[in-house]
């Protein structure tokens, strides 16, 4: 359920990135200089970033890292 | 020449650090030493390094520059969807290509597709196609580099001149400092473009005395309103693009990075912390290229706007050649340094020209990295390991660093410099049309070593014949695309002022998706590899 949901949180934000409603508008000027096309795309990779963190904390491929972890902790046994 | 000095000590530094990583080194003979700097890297370096290494030139002149001629639509076209894409992929086939190499010993990409397609002469092939896509990187490096220090200079340092510096300095830190030493000065570097490229935006605003009346006065004028609008791009072109960052993982670069890691745990900052460290870096070369269109005190930046407003007015009445020198005055990849060189005094100039010139050498992992594939896939794979042993490997690798620079150096002094911006549009649709192969060495275990030749064939025939197109067919002045090839009303095949599109779309889509396509009915069609290689790469087999 959980990784179902994090694939459906990246599905989102692709199409997020799609911003049709903001194509041909420069109002609103964000902080009197930047307009909203630009201001919605540096927002959009702060939750780039978020859902990264949610990947991290919620999928990550921990088998993996354990796999290693058993090969070097067997590797240095003999010595 | 102030600027320039600060540029040569930056230069001088960047080369003790390459010396500073040989001596760290204890003159190992190791090959993962030299190539992967025993796997050993931490998250702070990692992570900057990476970054780095996927900051080429066009992060800082490209981005500014292409923002100066189409407007904001450049974060969202390179910057945000890079954001997402890369470090998803990072996240999904990086750390799977660092366990994989922990545990078997892999260096290269082309090991592991050897590996886990049981293929020989079938991973030489990719090894070519990869590095044919990966030369003019290297070539626009140095010609990037000789460029710069010419401008920063004045002119007092002659374009052959700034070029042979650039690639002895890029040699002499890959050449003694491997991998270890690329990744320090790669750090070093996105450290620089970090600080100077905010503090740029901030000493370029207090000289235009605030952003706040530039861009109303940009949003009054109808000639430069829609630069803080997407409306010259239209959404299908903007979508193509989101195809473009999946060439990063496909990058042997970026791949044989990922090997440098010292735990996995290294992966989880980078692929946090890489969208913050894009905007940070990207939101002020974007903002900054759009807002010198109100400079009109700059003589270079006012012919740039003339050669603009005469292409788009006057343009379908030229020759293809006449347009084709407006397009090259009215690019902006200098827009940056001509702001620098009217706001920033002489000295912080100086500080921000050598961020920029790290920006432009980053081809040092390009370098290395064929070094690396070459030593590996070719030297080492035909028996050149096993006969002269790996020291000599080592050594054979530094030879090819010092070769593959002065080559590099010999064509960037003879062939003009837009042929390989060119190649470099290509290679990054190839690179992404390469993508699959990993995808399915990694996540599906029915492919074959058949469905990667397929798919690899198919990347070389498809970039040649873009290239072909787009030099035999002449690029349209601004405005509707130039279609060669129509069914009943639908656009099949078109010239476009800026390159190709194939239904409307990028060629990177079709070429991404046939590469899929022919990686699944090929390898469907044919022998999979044996049980005993699958349970390598499957547990669950």
């Amino acid at each position: 359920m959980k990784r179902a949901l994090l694939v459906l949180a990246v599905l989102v934000l692709y199409v997020l990135h799609q911003d049709i409603w903001f194509w041909r508008t420069s109002r609103p000027l964000l902080f009197g200089v930047m307009p909203i096309g630009l201001f919605y795309h540096a927002c959009f990779s702060v939750a780039a970033s978020l859902l990264m963190w949610a990947l991290v904390r919620h999928a990550w491929p921990k088998h993996l890292e354990e796999e290693i972890e058993q090969q070097e902790r067997a590797e240095e046994e003999p010595h | 020449m102030i600027p320039a000095i600060f540029v040569f000590i930056y230069l001088a530094i960047v080369v003790y650090i390459g010396i500073f990583a040989f001596r760290r080194s204890k003159g190992s003979h190791k090959a993962e030493d030299y190539f992967l700097a025993n796997r050993s890297l931490g998250t702070f370096v990692f992570l900057l390094s990476l970054f780095g290494t996927n900051m080429t030139a066009v992060a800082i002149l490209g981005s500014s520059g292409h923002a100066f001629t189409n407007g904001i639509v450049t974060y969202g076209l390179m910057a945000s969807s890079s954001g997402l894409i890369i470090p998803l992929s990072i996240f999904l086939i990086g750390t799977r290509v660092w366990a994989l190499g922990k545990k078997y010993g892999f260096i290269t990409p082309v090991q592991m597709f050897r590996d886990r397609w049981e293929c020989s002469h079938i991973g030489t092939v990719i090894f070519a196609v990869q590095a044919v896509l990966l030369v003019p990187y290297i070539i626009i490096g140095i010609m990037g580099g000789g460029t710069t220090l010419s401008a920063i200079s004045g002119g007092v340092v002659p374009f052959w001149f700034g070029g042979a510096i650039v690639a002895m300095v890029v040699m002499s830190y890959v050449f003694f400092g491997g991998m270890r030493g690329t990744a320090w000065v790669n750090t070093f570097q996105t450290i620089l473009f970090l600080i100077f490229g905010l503090i740029a935006l901030g000493v370029i605003g207090a000289g235009m005395g605030g952003f706040t009346n530039a861009v109303n006065a940009l949003e009054a004028a109808p000639a430069t309103a829609p630069l803080l609008t997407r409306e010259r791009i239209s959404p299908y072109y903007f979508l193509s693009y989101t195809f473009v960052p999946l060439s990063a993982i496909a990058f042997p670069h970026i791949l044989i990075f990922c090997l440098t890691a010292r735990k996995m745990v290294q992966f989880k900052k980078t692929v946090i912390f890489y969208p913050l460290c894009i905007l940070l870096i990207w939101l002020p070369c974007v903002f900054l290229g759009v807002m010198a269109n109100r400079v009109g005190d700059v003589p270079q930046i006012r012919a740039k706007q003339e050669a603009r407003r005469v292409l788009a007015t006057q343009g379908k009445t030229m020759t293809p050649e006449a347009r084709d020198e407006l397009r090259e005055r009215a690019a902006g990849d200098d827009v940056i340094l001509l702001l620098l060189q009217r706001y920033a005094p002489l000295w912080l100039a100086g500080l921000l020209g050598a961020g920029i010139m790290a920006a432009v050498m980053a081809s040092d992992s390009q370098i290395l990295a064929l070094s690396t594939m070459f030593t590996e896939d070719v030297f080492a794979f035909y028996g050149g390991k096993r006969r002269f042993g790996e020291s000599v490997q080592v050594q054979t690798g530094r030879i090819f660093v010092i070769v593959l620079t002065v080559l590099a150096y010999a064509v960037a002094l003879r062939a003009p410099e837009t042929i390989f911006e060119i190649a470099i549009q290509y290679a990054f649709s190839g690179f992404a049309a390469l993508s699959p192969l990993m995808v399915a060495a990694l996540f599906w275990r029915g492919s074959t070593k058949w469905g990667a030749l397929a798919s690899t064939v198919w990347v070389a025939c498809a970039v040649l014949a873009v290239a072909v197109f787009q030099q035999s067919v002449a690029a349209p002045a601004p405005g509707p695309p130039l279609v060669v090839w129509s069914v009943g009303a639908t656009e099949v095949l078109a010239r476009t002022p800026s390159g190709t599109s194939v239904f409307g779309f990028m060629p990177v889509v079709p070429m991404v998706l046939v590469s899929a396509l022919l990686m699944f009915v090929v390898s469907t069609l044919t022998r999979k590899p044996q049980r005993a290689t699958l349970e390598r790469y499957f547990s669950n087999v």
